[in-house]
């Protein structure tokens, strides 16, 4: 190639303590193309786009920016050579505004005080790139976690760098922002902007990307054109093929006893009048657009939330407002969106996140039971394959998909038979999806039920039994399994959508 | 097999982990060694005997700082509460007249329930614990100050024999070993311990996962402040009377007694073997310090750098771990 990248990230090297998590690796990125990273859960991804970034230094190998060996000591260095990043894990500041989170560290000043005008403005023309719409004032803490995500790529967006590193910017959206962020690195590739790309859906490898590069175990596997069929990407990433990327099986004769019914539930300003049941042996699958309501739904079913009228029973019994530990008790597993503010202990280890729904329940006389909860969440991890060098290290330095299933393997430890899975498999790669699929199987045909909201259609409708979808905090419609399709679900999901503007 | 295991690489002896993680040991170590080269006053048995009772009082009081810390929080009335603690069981014993045992008992309940309100405070009433202790180290010390009108108060036979010896041992390092070996059985051993881990880490996710967050809080403000009241008995049965001022601006050395111990302000981490070692740092650096004459306005001066010198530990710690 005549062209000269603008980073090569050369024979790389990284380990932690005594793990070596990258060997060898080299990837460059070229101006004006996008380099996809493809991996499983673990492979360490996010860890070589970090040394890009100025978070790790590599142990061995070296950078070179425009072919000039080079260091990158902090993200700071790494943003002064123009090189702007996403990063899996969000990184903003949930007390300040989003304008504020936009401009971090770049607040545009007047007379050495914040020109708030200017700082507004500013955040939104970045906003407005990806089409985001809201209050920039709006404290970023109060944003459901698909927005959080478009203000960090907003944030990235304003540096206007060179190089671009998105760790799975797609991970939390829906296909309409993911059509927006996409649009958007359209246009960057003409600019003559090069891109690192990390994501799990392996339809979007074609769209966006240029080449793509296989890491397995931290090793460099292939580099292969972006058009490369998915399944030869499946196999050179997993090193075997998967047969079928949703396994549902549905019973033949569905029960008819209700586990889960969801009468006239209202909270003002986010759901209204919702009514559903769900039966043993079920998944029902809930769509909707980013803001339709479904969070807010799943958490008030949990306890989570407080809400206003209606009622939740299980197997019969009403569910008091607002109390989780009633709802566990009732068999209800609850796996929210966002795993690092709500659902991990990041400092903890794998095993104490893995326990603590059945901390208490597994207790003698308050004393915490050790031997069986190490003994279950060994089990439980061995079954997701949860990729780790000890079920002691803390959670935090496990990879973003590993993370995910934790959250997950709480409530299969838990036995819970009421799942309320929000965004269940975030961030988790093709080959660990099947087996949490395989897991929601089971959990079915156990006489389980499940509820689960996704922004990935796909596997709504292929894990679904029915539908349900959300618009604007109320029912739009249900569809069967039989009749649902990508374009039935949108219709329903944004009918309004072109008469309000 | 397929919670796989990366292939492990030899590397030397990792020195920079080694001291993120030890520290407050390494630095102990270090200072006692150079005080016996300094001073031939350091290494002798009354000496040792010294440091064991002065740090009982700090120890007591910050294993109880060391749950509300995990747990998230802070408490910056365990001093106050520590004399009022003593006061009280001073006043039920001189002025109510209840036998010496009932007294001593009075005097923790009275710590215990200025917890339970702090706690109370905290999470129901929704009051940071920095403003709702702040508060209460006020109130705790206006009331010993009412209870004793300013003037100290004998203590029960039953409190001053925590002050005494059994044999050639101080009874105050007996309580400090049992208080040391209760609270890290809490902490590691217990529902309550590990939720306190959970609490401090991440409180939704503990919530989310249907840990009862606001009754875990409050256990553990009541228990620093039981924690409080021995550690006042302590200190008035080793003079025989409760003193008004008694434990002022403890609560300081707690805290910074569990931080050069290793635990995160921000919550989710801490060790009572760390906190003790971080209290023995403190008493042992004063020690020294008196013993080579230093003043005491430097001795603060002091005191501050090291502290100073502990949290930056505690950020290189961090840094490494997340890098
Ligand atoms: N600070 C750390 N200490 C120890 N091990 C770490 C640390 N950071 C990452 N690892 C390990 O390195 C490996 C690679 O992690 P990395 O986050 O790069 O994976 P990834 O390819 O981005 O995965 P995912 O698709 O799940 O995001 C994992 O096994 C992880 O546990
Ligand atoms: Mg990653």
């Amino acid at each position: 190639m005549t062209v000269k990248p603008l980073i090569t990230l050369q024979n790389v090297t990284k380990t932690f303590g005594q793990v070596t998590v990258i060997q060898d690796v080299t990837v460059s990125v070229y101006p004006g193309q996008v380099q996809v990273l493809l991996g499983e859960n673990g492979a360490g991804k996010s860890t070589l786009i970090k040394m890009v970034a100025g978070v790790y230094q590599p142990d061995g190998g070296q950078i070179l920016v425009d072919g000039a060996v080079t260091s990158l000591p902090s993200t700071r260095a790494a943003e002064e050579h123009g090189i702007a990043t996403i990063h899996q894990e969000l990184n903003l500041v949930a007390t300040m505004s989003v304008a504020e989170n936009v401009m971090l560290g770049r607040m545009p000043t007047k007379l050495g005080m914040v020109d708030r005008k200017e700082l507004r403005r500013q955040a939104r023309a970045a906003l407005a790139l990806i089409g985001l719409e809201i209050d920039v004032d709006t404290p970023v803490g109060q944003l459901g976690i698909a927005r959080q995500q478009l203000v960090e790529i907003a944030k990235a967006l304003s540096i206007n760098a060179r190089v671009l590193i998105l760790d799975e910017p797609t991970a939390a959206l829906t296909r309409h922002e993911t059509q927006a962020l996409f649009a958007v690195m359209a246009d960057l590739r003409q600019r003559g902007v090069g891109m690192l790309f990390i994501s799990h859906h392996l339809d979007e490898i074609a769209e966006v990307g240029d080449t793509v590069t296989v890491i397995r175990d931290g090793h460099f596997i292939a580099e292969v054109p972006a058009s490369t069929p998915e399944d030869e990407l499946v196999k050179l990433m997993v090193g075997r093929s998967i047969e079928d990327q949703f396994p549902r099986r549905a019973d033949e004769t569905p029960a008819l006893t209700e586990v889960l019914t969801v009468t006239n539930l209202t909270s003002a300003g986010h759901f209204d009048d919702i009514s559903f049941t769900v039966r043993a042996g079920e998944v029902l699958g809930i769509a909707g657009l980013v803001g339709a309501g479904r969070t807010e739904l799943i958490r008030a079913i949990a306890g989570a939330d407080k809400y206003d009228t209606g009622s939740v029973t299980v197997r019969g019994a009403q569910l008091p407002k607002g109390d989780i530990q009633a709802a566990i008790r009732a068999g209800i597993g609850h796996v929210p969106e966002d795993r690092k503010g709500q659902g991990l202990v990041l400092d903890a280890s794998v095993n104490d996140n893995l326990g603590y729904a059945t901390l208490a329940s597994s207790a003698k006389l308050g004393l915490a039971d050790f031997t069986g909860q190490r003994r279950r969440a060994e089990a439980v991890a061995e079954k997701l394959r949860i990729r780790m060098h000890t079920i002691d290290q803390p959670i935090r330095s496990l990879s973003g998909g590993n993370q995910q299933k934790a959250v997950f393997g709480r409530w299969i430890i838990a036995a819970s038979t009421v799942l309320l899975l929000d965004e269940p498999t975030r961030g988790v790669d093709v080959g660990a999806k099947v087996e949490i699929y395989e897991l929601m199987n089971s959990i079915t045909a156990a006489g389980g039920a499940i509820v689960m909201v996704s922004s990935e259609l796909p596997e709504i409708l292929g894990m679904s039994d029915r539908i349900l979808v959300m618009r604007d905090g109320r029912l739009a419609g249900e569809l069967s399994a039989a009749d649902a399709t990508q374009d039935t679900v949108m219709t329903l999901a944004a009918r309004d959508v072109a008469a309000q503007r | 097999m397929s919670t796989t295991t990366l292939a492990p690489t030899r590397r030397s002896f990792d020195y920079k982990t080694f001291l993120a993680n030890n520290g407050a040991l390494v630095g102990l170590v270090v200072l006692c060694i150079a005080l016996v080269i300094a001073t031939p006053d350091f290494l002798t048995g009354q000496n040792l005997l010294n440091i064991g009772i002065q740090v009982s009082t700090v120890a007591v009081l910050a294993f109880g700082m060391t749950f509300v810390i995990v747990a998230g929080g802070i408490d910056l009335s365990v001093g106050a509460v520590a004399a009022l603690s003593a006061m009280a069981s001073g006043w039920f014993f001189v002025s109510a007249g209840l036998p010496g045992w009932m007294a001593l008992a009075g005097g923790l309940v009275v710590g215990l329930l200025a917890g339970v309100i702090n706690g109370a405070a905290n999470a129901y009433g929704k009051l940071p614990s920095f403003i709702a202790t702040l508060a209460m180290l006020s109130v705790a010390r206006g009331l010993t100050l009412v209870i004793s009108d300013g003037r100290p108060i004998k203590t029960a036979p039953e409190v001053s024999f925590l002050g005494g010896n059994i044999g050639p041992v101080p009874m105050p390092i007996v309580i400090l070993v049992l208080a040391a070996l209760v609270a890290s059985f809490i902490l590691n051993r217990t529902v309550l311990g590990r939720s306190m881990y959970a609490v401090g880490g991440n409180a939704e996710a503990a919530r989310l996962s249907g840990l009862p967050v606001k009754r875990i809080i409050v256990t553990v403000f009541a228990l620093a402040g039981l924690f409080a009241a021995l550690a006042g008995l302590l200190l008035a049965g080793r003079l025989d009377s409760a003193q008004p001022q008694a434990a002022a601006g403890y609560e300081l050395d707690a805290i910074a007694a569990v931080v050069i111990g290793g635990a995160s302000l921000s919550g989710g981490l801490g060790k009572i073997s760390g906190t003790f070692i971080g209290a023995l740092v403190l008493v042992v650096i004063r020690n020294g310090l008196n013993l080579l004459n230093v003043s005491s306005f430097w001795q603060q001066v002091v005191i501050g750098l090291v502290i100073a010198l502990a949290v930056g530990a505690d950020v290189l710690r961090r840094k490494t771990r997340n890098s």
